[in-house]
């Protein structure tokens, strides 16, 4: 039986491998004091020896002796900005000099790209991603494209940030499926999985060597350790019928004060999908370009309809995001939008802890 | 379609300035074959693209067998529709649609239509009462209750006339200003609605128009008897796709552009009234 152990020295290999395969790679890197994703030329590129300090309302990246690439909870992005750009144009307007219009729709720009560092919550704010953008007949294309030209290596997360609670959804802290290579990271190298046809493909071209019995049980232990490490946690039913019931919830008020209704929140989101479309015309008047762009449901334009603004006021807008992402997500797509990564709770300015509004509206009881 | 956002062109064939504020723009898509192709059910909407500016949602006034032309009417209340108020016979927009789910026209078949509309609502319920003005002997009583805030708001008048002599059917119209040689009821749409001949049993209620409008005439029909699955609503909420993807327009689980813009009322009744849905 061939190996599954890819030794440390050897990383720069799936690099090449899938860039000879036709793939740009991104990956994480350091950038002004954060682990973002861009295009990873060289292993060099990747947070060696960096770890995240989380908590509400703060992020802080520091050195330490650990010579793992991804021994860190998440940064600001998950999958979403490379599927669902932030912004991009949809089609655009030509007008001939006799004022004919002609609608050109916009070419997708995807190019095959394989992310390097996917974690579990990624994985499951993708398929809810997916679910939302590439149903017919809405199907995007622009999504589309991107995601049939996607490879993913999902690394298993061995450290949770005190703002993860992803053992609490389900969703995590071991990438359990929808990934091409699944990694789990040891101090000297990483256990490789294939999750798809491309996947095998990919493995067998690198360099492997055989795994021991006491590699696989370190593994599986750390990625254990991380579920326990967790100290945050959502209510495990389905909200939506205790947060209908309690729309009048004196909570609702309390989170308005303190939310500034930046939309920090939704921005980090790795599953929310609100977007806003607007016409930009050229300067020589010959054309007019339709984009759209992340839009937030804390914006006041967002609920602006001729005259009436729908959610005026911050607790209406707050109580709109938590009722959509707990509660009416369940009836749009089956199950809560939220994948427990916590982003919303570390980027929020002033702290806002979802699985604490959510428990203090609902209750941790399992009644409505 | 292939591209649900990719609008086409249509060109102005008519204008009508129906008041100040209103006109209705009568289209044909240029592509002959896309206009040969082209169906709607009343009660969806198409997205009005003008050049440079933007979109907005509009539903459709005409009557789907009409094969010649397709028409919105349009009252001015913002950048896009100030835009399209300045376009003439022959200027050319951009059209995407039919979108959404239109009236339960066939389920209406053999019982009494009642329509009730405020304010500009009267647009998507126009559809409606023309359907069944031309289809009249496949449906009973047919009410039509209009409120508007000042008699000189009132489009489409001879139509009115012309309808409230048709047998069989009722027109009630208030308006909360009047004028001199009004015919109609001076006061409050609500004080209309114990009027209205139908049977409660076999009627089926659609309304548009300001939601307040509509949660009194919600009350009045349940209160005299009318199922709650009887009643129809028109929604309307911010939109930019038009095709479940951008989220502004959701009430609760629903997205009002392609689960509605027409709803059964049980669909939506839990959020119906609560503030900030």
């Amino acid at each position: 039986m061939p190996g599954n152990y890819l030794p440390r020295a050897s990383f720069q290999a799936l690099l090449e491998t899938l860039q000879q395969t036709g793939y740009r790679c991104v990956g994480p890197q350091l950038r002004d004091d954060a682990i973002v994703y861009d295009t990873l030329r060289h292993v060099g590129d990747l947070p060696r020896g960096i770890r995240d300090l989380q908590a509400p309302g703060q992020y802080r990246v520091e050195k330490s002796d650990c010579p793992r690439f991804f021994a860190w909870a998440n940064g600001p992005q998950a999958l979403k900005p490379l599927l669902f750009a932030p912004q991009e144009f949809l089609w655009k307007t030509e007008r001939a000099a006799d004022g004919r219009l002609r609608f050109v729709a916009a070419v997708p720009d995807a190019v095959p790209t394989a992310v390097i560092g996917v974690r579990a919550c990624d994985l499951a704010a993708l398929r809810l991603q997916d679910a939302h953008f590439l149903k017919d007949p809405s199907r995007d294309a622009h999504y589309a494209a991107r995601r049939e030209r996607l490879f993913l290596v999902a690394v298993h997360c061995t450290r949770s940030a005190p703002t993860c609670f992803c053992a609490s959804t389900g969703d995590g802290p071991r990438a359990e499926a929808g990934f091409d290579l699944s990694l789990s990271e040891l101090d000297d190298g990483f256990l490789v999985e294939a999750g798809s046809d491309t996947g095998r493909g990919v493995m067998a071209r690198l360099p492997l060597e055989a795994a021991s019995a006491g590699q696989t049980q370190t593994a599986d232990a750390e990625i254990a350790q991380a579920a326990k490490q967790q100290t945050r946690k959502l209510p495990s039913r389905n909200l939506q019928a205790a947060l209908f019931a309690n729309l009048d919830h004196p909570r609702w008020v309390d989170v308005a004060e303190r939310c500034l209704s930046c939309a920090n929140c939704t921005s980090v989101c790795p599953t929310c999908f609100c977007h806003s479309e607007a016409d930009q015309p050229t300067l020589d008047g010959a054309g007019s370009v339709h984009a759209r762009q992340w839009d937030s449901c804390f914006t006041q334009g967002h609920s602006y309809i001729h005259g009436v603004t729908i959610r005026a006021d911050t607790r209406l807008r707050y109580r709109q995001w938590l009722t959509h992402k707990l509660g009416s997500w369940h009836e749009q797509y089956g199950r809560s939008g939220c994948v427990g990564c916590g982003r919303c709770i570390t980027w929020c300015p002033v702290g806002i802890d979802i699985t604490e509004e959510a428990t203090a509206i609902c209750g941790d009881t399992t009644h409505v | 379609m292939s591209d649900p956002h990719l609008p086409s062109e249509a060109e102005i064939v008519e204008r009508v300035q129906e008041s100040p504020t209103i006109f209705t723009l009568r289209l044909r898509f240029t592509d002959p074959a896309e206009h040969a192709a082209y169906r709607f059910a009343p009660g969806q909407f198409n997205m009005l693209y003008l050049y440079g500016v933007g979109e907005v949602p509009i539903s459709i006034v005409s009557d789907p067998g009409d094969e010649h032309l397709f028409d919105h009417t349009i009252r001015v209340v913002g950048r896009v529709t100030k835009g399209l108020a300045q376009l003439k016979t022959g200027d050319r927009l951009g059209i995407r649609g039919p979108y959404g789910r239109g009236w339960p026209l066939k389920e209406a078949e053999g019982r009494d239509v009642l329509i009730v509309t405020g304010g500009l609502g009267c647009a998507p319920t126009v559809s409606v009462i023309n359907y069944v003005m031309r289809r009249r002997e496949r449906f009973g009583q047919l009410v039509i209750i209009q409120g508007v805030k000042h008699a000189n708001d009132l489009i489409w008048r001879e139509q009115y006339e012309r309808w409230s002599a048709v047998k069989d059917t009722q027109v009630l119209i208030a308006a909360d200003v009047g004028v001199q040689l009004w015919p109609w009821h001076v006061g409050r749409i609500t004080e209309l609605f114990s009027m209205a001949q139908v049977e409660s049993s076999r009627a089926v209620a659609m309304m548009c128009g300001p939601e307040g409008m509509m949660e009194v005439a919600v009350d009045h029909l349940c209160g005299r008897g009318v199922a709650e699955n009887a009643i129809w609503l028109s929604m309307e909420r911010s939109m930019h796709c038009a095709v479940g993807l951008c989220g502004h327009c959701q009430v609760g689980g629903k997205f009002v552009c392609k689960d509605g813009p027409v709803f059964n009322y049980p669909e939506i009744k839990t959020l119906f009234r609560a503030e900030g849905f």
